[in-house]
């Protein structure tokens, strides 16, 4: 006999266990490439730092104490670890400010080529995707080559006489936050792009015609229809600043010191892998909560639409 | 330009494309548009009379000539400083704004007082019948609803002139013919000059004061709707505004506007000649369908048009009957269907039609 509530059932059950197989290849690389490894670092940063690197088996907080404050070696007492405020103070700045500028400058790239006819868009799409076929490190060292103290533009001025010293500009917070821009801006345009193209320009002649200036077409109409792209382009670009290894270490040298660059002292010079892991934990709590902070602001108006 | 006059549009021409890809879409078109009233741009797509729209909202400006709003030239002014608002085709409302908020842009943008623009969206509100729906997004309402609010968007910042541009394309049947009414309504309670564009005749011949017939970017005829459909300026628009037959034939004699013309075909046309006309020759005669009347071909009067009756078309109101003339071209009658008769008539019949008197109109170009 035919039941037909249990055929359904059946089939229900053959739907569940056939995404579950079709996922399984996902779910086992985001198992044992991330979740496991992230628990390694949580594990990591509860442990005692060995004395040539790696840990001891044996349980400690000192680490996350580490992290924010320093024990003097002299008395024990303990004060806010100056040295890592400065470095978690100036990472949110320089990616904050390479996400703003980002957008300050991705904005008119992406509008420009939007508006292009669709046969040159596609040209100049493929222009911008170009620096992602060169690896991250030979671009940044392009970058050092033009601002270092011998580099292009110190060489150029001083031919040409306008000065006689070579001005210092790397291993400065502005070298880094430079070498950034360059690397992430196209995470901002491409996304910007697609919003933009999507825009319906016949909104902007109705701006025009009910007496917008093109100004107030651009904040009333264009910006938040484009805001998607904005938000998705700043995540893009800040997620990856923020945590920028690279670039500072290329750029920043020794004095401008980002996450990044900390964290990696503390796998190597420092041997103090527990510290190493808790500063990796802190910046992935500080990414969230930015992100968290910004959706929720920036983010209010496009969910309604 | 008279001081009566809303808009006027002055020897403009507006060329798109360069090199030997150069289109003029609007060729040296000048015509005057008077205050309060409703103004249609009618022609098939491509004739030129969104770009003519286009060019007096601003958004495109003219290869050469100028166009006049209220006696002041407006030809290089943008477009947010032309007291012109615009209904879109597609409407174009703001998706990221309510009902409310769409309708308060203009004069938010014309930096109202917050309590004038709520009193007037308040009643622009009323009189599209929306109230109940301020709140909505504009992807929540129907497309009557949208086309609306479209209409109270370019409506509530008072505006000199109202330009449409196919605002009703989009409407099925029904919801067109209410809208219809319903733009007549507003154009009479605002007192607003209206210039309407579209390729539909009927709703040309049913709205406007007065319609400007356009093709290949210039204006071929200009008049009221009694006008243009009674005493068509030539073949263009005496086939594109309703139905019409045109008959060749030849002079003979003019006498007190009326031409007495011997058709090719056979039979003879007492048609009316535009004025100032004399001479005989060759020349074209136009008759709407619905003004000549259908009789067996025994006992015709002298001068009817002979032929064999092709088809009889019923629609519902008329019956259009397709009459095989001498030289195989296709006349059309349209009679009014009467309750509880049969067609008269059936394919295959001998048959003559006769013509009203003063119906049939000599064309001024010769054929």
């Amino acid at each position: 006999m035919i039941r037909p509530d249990g055929a359904l059932e059946a089939a229900r059950r053959r739907d569940v266990r056939a995404r579950w197989l079709l996922s399984a290849p996902a779910l086992l690389i985001l198992a044992f490439a991330a979740i496991g490894p992230l628990l390694v670092v949580v594990l990591y940063s509860f442990l005692t730092p060995g004395p040539y690197g790696d840990v001891i088996w044996s349980f400690s907080t000192d680490a996350w104490v580490g992290v924010f404050l320093e024990r003097d070696i002299f008395d024990d007492t303990l004060s806010l670890a100056d040295a890592h405020m400065s470095i978690f103070v100036r990472s949110l700045t320089l990616a904050t400010a390479t996400t703003v500028l980002a957008l300050l400058i991705g904005f008119p790239t992406a509008y420009f080529i939007a508006t292009r006819p669709e046969r040159t868009r596609e040209l100049w799409l493929f222009l911008i995707t170009i620096p992602f076929w060169t690896n991250i490190l030979i671009r940044t060292f392009g970058m050092l080559e033009i601002i270092r103290n011998e580099g292009l533009i110190n060489t150029s001025l001083r031919t040409l006489g306008l000065i006689d010293r070579p001005i210092q500009m790397l291993f400065t917070d502005g070298a880094v936050m430079a070498g950034m821009l360059y690397v992430y801006l196209p995470l901002m345009v491409l996304p910007l792009y697609a919003s933009l193209e999507k825009l319906d320009f016949r909104l902007v002649e109705a701006g025009y015609d009910l007496y917008a200036t093109p100004f107030r077409v651009l904040t009333r109409i264009v910006l938040p229809l484009v805001k998607p792209g904005m938000i998705a382009g700043s995540i893009l670009v800040f997620i990856p600043a923020l945590g920028a290894y690279v670039t500072p270490r290329v750029l920043g040298g020794g004095k401008t010191m980002m996450l990044g660059t900390l964290i990696e002292l503390q796998f190597g010079q420092g041997r103090n892998w527990p510290l190493g892991a808790a500063l990796s934990i802190t910046l992935m709590a500080m990414v969230m909560v930015a992100l968290l902070v910004y959706v929720r602001y920036a983010g209010r108006e496009v969910r309604h639409g | 330009m008279s001081a009566a006059d809303a808009i006027a549009v002055a020897g403009v021409t507006k060329v798109f494309g360069s090199g030997n890809g150069q289109v003029a879409a609007v060729d040296d078109i000048t015509v005057s548009i008077r205050k309060n009233e409703f103004f249609t741009l009618l022609g098939p797509s491509g004739c030129g009379k969104t770009t003519l729209l286009r060019l007096i909202a601003g958004f495109e400006f003219p290869t050469s000539g100028a166009i006049w709003l209220d006696g002041a030239d407006v030809s290089d002014t943008p477009p947010f400083r032309r007291p012109i608002n615009t209904v879109f085709q597609n409407y174009a409302l703001f998706p990221h704004m309510t009902v409310e908020e769409n309708i308060g842009f203009g004069l938010k943008m014309l930096n109202r007082p917050k309590a004038e623009i709520a009193e007037r969206v308040a009643a622009m509100l009323k009189l599209v019948r929306m109230e109940a729906l301020a709140g909505r997004r504009t992807n929540q309402i129907s497309g009557g609803q949208q086309q609306r609010v479209a209409l109270a968007r370019a409506l509530a910042p008072a505006p000199k002139v109202l330009l449409l541009d196919e605002p009703l394309s989009a409407l099925d049947y029904k919801l067109r013919k209410e809208m219809q009414i319903e733009l007549k309504r507003l154009q009479a309670e605002t007192g607003i000059t209206f210039i309407f564009v579209t390729h539909d005749q009927e709703e040309a011949l049913t709205m406007s004061d007065r319609i400007a017939v356009m093709a290949a970017g210039r204006i071929l005829q200009v008049g009221s709707p009694r006008e243009v459909y009674d005493a068509p300026a030539d073949r263009f628009v005496a086939g594109f505004i309703g139905e019409s037959n045109l008959l060749p034939g030849t002079v003979e004699r003019v006498s007190g506007g009326l031409a007495s013309v011997t058709l090719s075909v056979g039979g003879r046309i007492e048609a009316v000649a535009p004025d100032g006309f004399s001479g005989g020759g060759p020349a074209t005669v136009v008759l709407r369908p619905e003004h000549a009347r259908l009789m067996p071909a025994a006992g015709a009067p002298e001068g009817a048009i002979a032929g064999t009756l092709a088809t009889a078309v019923y629609f519902g109101t008329d019956t259009h009957y397709h009459v095989r003339l001498a030289d195989g071209s296709d006349f059309t009658v349209r009679e009014q269907n009467r309750p509880s008769v049969e067609a008269r008539f059936h394919a295959g019949d001998a048959v003559a039609a006769v013509v009203e008197p003063r119906a049939a109109r000599l064309l001024r170009e010769r054929p």
